[in-house]
């Protein structure tokens, strides 16, 4: 609201009872919720065997509801079309200069960020982790090298880094479909081949996503061409 | 739970409260923007306390980490753009 507006206590009480609203609404059905419900678990025990992983979130992300995590990838990219269409990346022309400090510290943290995205990664097969966690981490590694020397081949628009973009959703995709071969439905994998069939995936969307968020953080369109 | 349980989640869900109008009522939008990266990082402690260290990984790298990281980009382009935008209320 702008100042040369007049003042109209109306259109200020609207917003506070639509939002006191929607919070009872809220409270109520939080309140309606059962204090202790078993949900799904009992089931996803059950077909933990068949899912090829040992770790139950794991599971349910990329096999019991792999769909979901296919269309998450998905939009993360949509997302990132949406930046590189918003205008061109402001990385490269900032005039930061990093001090000895920093350059050392990054050149330091991003092998070791990137040896534990790929342990986060594997531990997503048994315990916490997986590919969005890694692909952060990723990205971490990622934002702090550009940081220190934006010019990296990272932020120059190539088909590497195009293909490197699409190979998470491709891959799952992929996958999905060449399943359908063996009479099953998609994203329907054969209880053997589950587990190599997660790890594929989840480790072609480590490197997607880990690029799309550091993409994101250059918050453009990266300059055409192979070198900076 | 014993006492000093109840304690720490006590002041872990009022500082979690408390950042929350931060973020919203700050009124700096690198204040708004240090608070929110703060409540990203404790609200995966919170989610650590809560028995989901999958939802806690996943708050701490992309909410409170990657989230942090872009928003914190957003800021310096718009003090580009704008000197203004960067120091104005952002209460309307």
């Amino acid at each position: 609201m702008t100042s040369t507006e007049p003042f109209r206590p109306w259109a200020a009480l609207l917003p506070v009872l639509l939002v006191t609203g929607v919070g009872v609404l809220l409270a109520w059905a939080l309140w309606s919720l059962p204090p202790e419900a078993a949900g799904l678990s009992a089931q996803v025990r059950e077909q933990l065997p068949n899912s090829g992983v040992r770790a139950e979130v794991t599971a349910v992300l990329l096999n019991f509801r792999g769909y979901d995590t296919l269309l998450e990838t998905a939009v993360l990219l949509t997302a990132l079309l949406g930046v590189w269409n918003l205008g061109k990346s402001s990385l490269p022309g900032t005039d930061l200069t990093p001090g000895p400090v920093l350059e050392t510290l990054v050149r330091f943290l991003v092998p070791v960020m990137i040896l534990v995205t790929g342990y986060v990664l594997w531990l997503g097969g048994h315990a916490s982790g997986g590919a969005f966690q890694a692909g952060a981490l990723l990205a971490g590694a990622g934002v702090l090298a550009l940081v220190i020397h934006p010019e990296a081949i990272l932020l120059r628009d190539h088909l590497g880094l195009r293909t490197l973009l699409v190979l998470g959703p491709l891959m799952f995709s992929l996958v999905a479909g060449l399943v359908m071969l063996t009479g099953r439905l998609p994203l329907e994998y054969p209880p053997a081949q589950a587990g190599s069939l997660i790890l594929l995936i989840e480790a072609a969307n480590t490197l997607s996503i880990g690029l799309m968020l550091t993409l994101l953080f250059a918050g453009g369109r990266p300059p055409r061409g192979r070198r900076g | 739970m014993t006492p000093l349980d109840w304690l720490f989640d006590g002041l872990l869900g009022a500082t979690l409260l408390w950042l929350g109008a931060q973020v919203v009522f700050a009124r700096r939008l690198f204040s708004t923007v240090i608070s929110f990266i703060a409540l990203g990082m404790l609200m995966a402690i919170a989610w650590l306390r809560l028995g989901a260290p999958d939802v806690a990984l996943a708050e701490a790298a992309l909410g409170g980490g990657v989230t942090g990281a872009l928003l914190l980009a957003a800021l310096n382009r718009l003090e580009r753009t704008d000197p203004d935008e960067g120091e104005k209320d952002d209460v309307h």
